[in-house]
C-alpha cells in the first residue's frame, strides 16, 4: 500500500469519564474511498472532526497526510474539504458569494476563486442559482453547494459526515454520482453513513464503528462474506406464530433469527432452504430470497435493539 | 506566497470580507438608520429640548453637551447589533465559525475579522454622525474631528466584552435583549449622556464609573467643547476604554478557539 493519506493508532477522544471514541485504528491510501459506519452515537463525527483537525485527541497517535493535527492544524486544513453533518452555509450570502467566501478562507485569490465558483456551480448543477438566497434552495441543492464549498480549494481529502440523510431518493443518486466522479478524479474520500447502500455504492473498503470502537474492517463484499451469507430468505407466517414456526426450522439454512414480524433464514442457497421449508409442510404468507446486504452485516454487528 | 501562507497572514482580513459582504444583506437598514438617527437626535435634542435647557451644561451649551454622548452612542449601537446576534449565529444558527475553522481560519483570526468588520460599520456611521454634528453646530472645537475615534473606540471597548459573552451561550434564551434592556439602556441612563453624573445621588455614580459610554463619552466632550477635567481623569478614560477592549478581545480569542475545538 503506498503512504497512507490518513492513518490513526489508538486514536481516543474522551469528554470527562465519557469515550466517545475508545482507541480506533485505520488507514486511508491516497485515492481510497474509505467509510465509517456506525449507529448514532457511535463516535463517527467525533472521529471526523479529529481527522479534520478541528477536535484536539485525548490520546494515540494520527497522522493526515503525514503530519500532526496537534502541530499542524491549519496547514492540514487546508488541504482538505469538509461535508459536515449539518449544512452550515451561510444564509447571509448569496449561493455563489457562499463560494467566493468560503474561498477566500484558503487564501485563493479573488480572481482565482471566482473562476473556480463557476466551476463548481457547474459541477453542483446549481448555475441558474446562482444568485439565489441559500435559504430558497431544497435540501439536495444545499447538500449539493455545501459539497461544492468543500471543493473550493481543490482538496487532497474530502470528508463527508452523512452527506446524504435527509434527502430523496432523487437528490442522493445526483450526489452519488457527484461523489463518483469525484473518486474517479482522485480525490480521497473519508465518509461516515447509516445507509448501506450508500456504504455499497462509495466505499472501496469500511470499518464498522459502535460505541466509539471498530467491530469490523474490509471492503463491503468482504464483510458480507465474512459475517453473513450469500443470500437471506425472509418469511412470514403472522407475527402470533413466527416463534412457534421457527422451532420447526431447525438445519434450515446457517442461521436463523427471528424478529416479531418475519423469520429470517442465512443461507448460500435461497431457493433451496424455501423448498426445505415447503417439504417441512410450512407454509408461509409471504417469502422472499435475496441477496445479503451490508445491512445485515450492520445489524449483526451492532444489534437490533435501540439505543439511545 | 502560496494560499496557505497567505490564509496564515490575512485571514482575520477574509473574515472581515466575510461580515462586510453579509452587511450588504442589511445594506439599506444601515443606511436609514446611519442617516437617520443623528438627523432625528441631533434635531430633536438641538431644535427640541436645548431650547428648553438653556443654561450652560459642564460649560456647553446643551446641544453640544449632549452631541458627543450621542455620537458615542451610536457607536455603542452599532456594538450592540453586531457583537451580539453575528455571534450566536456564528455559534449555532448556522454555524459558520465551525466553518471557518474548517477551513484553514483560527479562533482568534475570526475574532479578529469580526472586530475589524464591526470597526468597518462604525467608523463610517459614527463619521455621518459627527457630519450631522457640524452640520447643527454642536462642535466648537477644531480638535473635536477626534471625537470620532473616542465613539469608536467606546463602541469596542464595550463590544468586545460582549462579543466575548456571546460566545458562551450555547442556547439563545433571549439574552442579547436581556443586554439591551437591562445593560444598554441603564447604562445610557446613568453614564452621563443627557445631564453630568455629578448631579445623580453618589450611590448611582458608580454605574457611571463603570460604563465604557461614561468614559468615551466624556472623552468626546473634552475634544468636542474642551470640557474641563483633571488630566490624570482625562488619561483614566483612555486607558479604561484600552483596557476593555483588550480584555474583551483576549477573553474572546480564548472562548472561539475553546469552543471551536471542543
Amino acid at each position: 500500500m503506498p503512504e497512507a493519506v490518513i492513518s490513526a493508532a489508538a486514536l481516543t477522544k474522551k469528554y470527562k469519564d465519557f469515550a466517545a471514541v475508545d482507541g480506533i485504528s485505520f488507514e486511508v491510501a491516497p485515492g481510497e474511498s474509505f467509510g465509517l459506519l456506525g449507529p448514532n452515537g457511535a463516535g463517527k463525527s467525533t472521529t471526523m472532526r479529529m481527522v479534520g483537525a478541528v477536535s484536539t485527541r485525548t490520546s494515540g497517535t494520527l497522522r493526515i497526510l503525514g503530519l500532526d493535527p496537534d502541530q499542524h492544524g491549519p496547514e492540514i486544513r487546508s488541504k482538505l474539504g469538509v461535508v459536515p453533518q449539518a449544512d452550515n452555509l451561510d444564509q447571509e450570502l448569496r449561493v455563489r458569494d457562499n463560494l467566493i467566501v468560503y474561498g477566500r478562507y484558503f487564501g485563493i485569490p479573488r480572481k482565482q476563486v471566482a473562476k473556480r465558483a463557476d466551476e463548481l456551480l457547474e459541477f453542483a448543477q446549481l448555475t441558474d442559482r446562482a444568485k439565489s438566497r441559500v435559504d430558497d434552495l431544497s435540501g439536495g441543492m444545499k447538500r449539493r453547494l455545501t459539497i461544492a464549498r468543500a471543493l473550493v480549494n481543490d482538496p487532497r481529502i474530502l470528508l463527508l459526515d452523512e452527506p446524504t440523510t435527509g434527502l430523496d431518493p432523487q437528490a442522493r443518486h445526483i450526489l452519488w454520482d457527484r461523489l463518483f466522479r469525484l473518486k474517479e478524479q482522485g480525490t480521497t474520500l473519508l465518509l461516515t453513513t447509516h445507509y448501506m447502500d450508500e456504504a455499497e455504492q462509495l466505499c472501496d473498503r469500511l470499518v464498522v464503528v459502535d460505541k466509539g470502537t471498530i467491530m469490523a474492517e474490509g471492503a463491503p463484499s468482504a464483510l458480507i462474506r465474512e459475517y453473513s451469507t450469500r443470500e437471506v430468505v425472509e418469511v412470514r407466517f403472522g407475527s402470533d406464530r413466527n416463534a412457534e414456526v421457527a422451532t420447526l426450522l431447525d438445519g434450515v439454512g446457517e442461521r436463523i433469527e427471528v424478529l416479531p414480524d418475519r423469520i429470517l433464514i442465512y443461507s448460500d442457497a435461497g431457493e433451496a432452504a424455501l423448498a426445505e421449508i415447503g417439504r417441512r409442510g410450512l407454509e408461509p404468507i409471504t417469502s422472499l430470497v435475496r441477496r445479503s446486504s451490508l445491512e445485515d452485516v450492520f445489524l449483526r454487528l451492532t444489534g437490533r435493539s435501540l439505543i439511545e | 506566497m502560496s494560499n496557505a501562507i497567505r490564509a496564515r497572514r490575512w485571514g482575520s482580513f477574509y473574515v472581515a470580507e466575510h461580515r462586510l459582504l453579509a452587511m450588504r444583506s442589511y445594506l439599506r437598514t444601515l443606511l436609514v438608520t446611519g442617516f437617520g438617527n443623528p438627523l432625528i437626535y441631533l434635531f430633536g435634542l438641538g431644535v427640541g429640548l436645548a431650547k428648553l435647557v438653556s443654561a450652560n451644561v459642564d460649560g456647553a451649551t446643551y446641544l453640544e453637551f449632549v452631541a458627543p454622548a450621542l455620537l458615542a452612542t451610536a457607536a455603542v449601537t452599532v456594538a450592540s447589533e453586531e457583537f451580539t446576534y453575528p455571534v450566536l449565529a456564528g455559534f449555532k444558527w448556522n454555524q459558520i465559525f465551525a466553518a471557518m475553522n474548517t477551513a484553514p481560519l483560527s479562533g482568534l483570526q475570526i475574532v479578529n475579522g469580526m472586530i475589524i468588520g464591526v470597526f468597518c460599520r462604525m467608523l463610517p456611521t459614527v463619521a455621518v454622525y459627527f457630519a450631522f454634528m457640524l452640520l447643527f453646530g454642536a462642535v466648537p472645537h477644531a480638535l473635536g474631528v477626534l471625537a470620532i475615534f473616542a465613539a469608536v473606540v467606546t463602541g469596542l471597548a464595550l463590544g468586545t466584552p460582549i462579543m466575548a459573552f456571546m460566545a458562551t451561550i450555547k442556547d439563545d434564551r433571549g439574552q442579547p435583549a436581556l443586554i439591551q434592556r437591562f445593560i444598554l439602556i441603564p447604562m445610557s441612563l446613568f453614564s452621563g449622556t443627557f445631564f453630568p453624573i455629578s448631579r445623580l445621588p453618589i450611590w448611582l455614580q458608580w454605574i457611571g464609573w463603570i460604563s465604557p459610554l461614561w468614559h468615551g463619552t466624556q472623552l468626546g466632550r473634552v475634544l468636542t467643547f474642551g470640557l474641563v477635567e483633571p488630566t490624570w481623569l482625562t488619561a483614566v478614560h483612555v486607558v479604561y476604554l484600552g483596557v476593555l477592549i483588550a480584555g474583551g478581545w483576549w477573553f474572546s480569542a480564548r472562548i472561539f478557539t475553546r469552543r471551536l475545538s471542543a
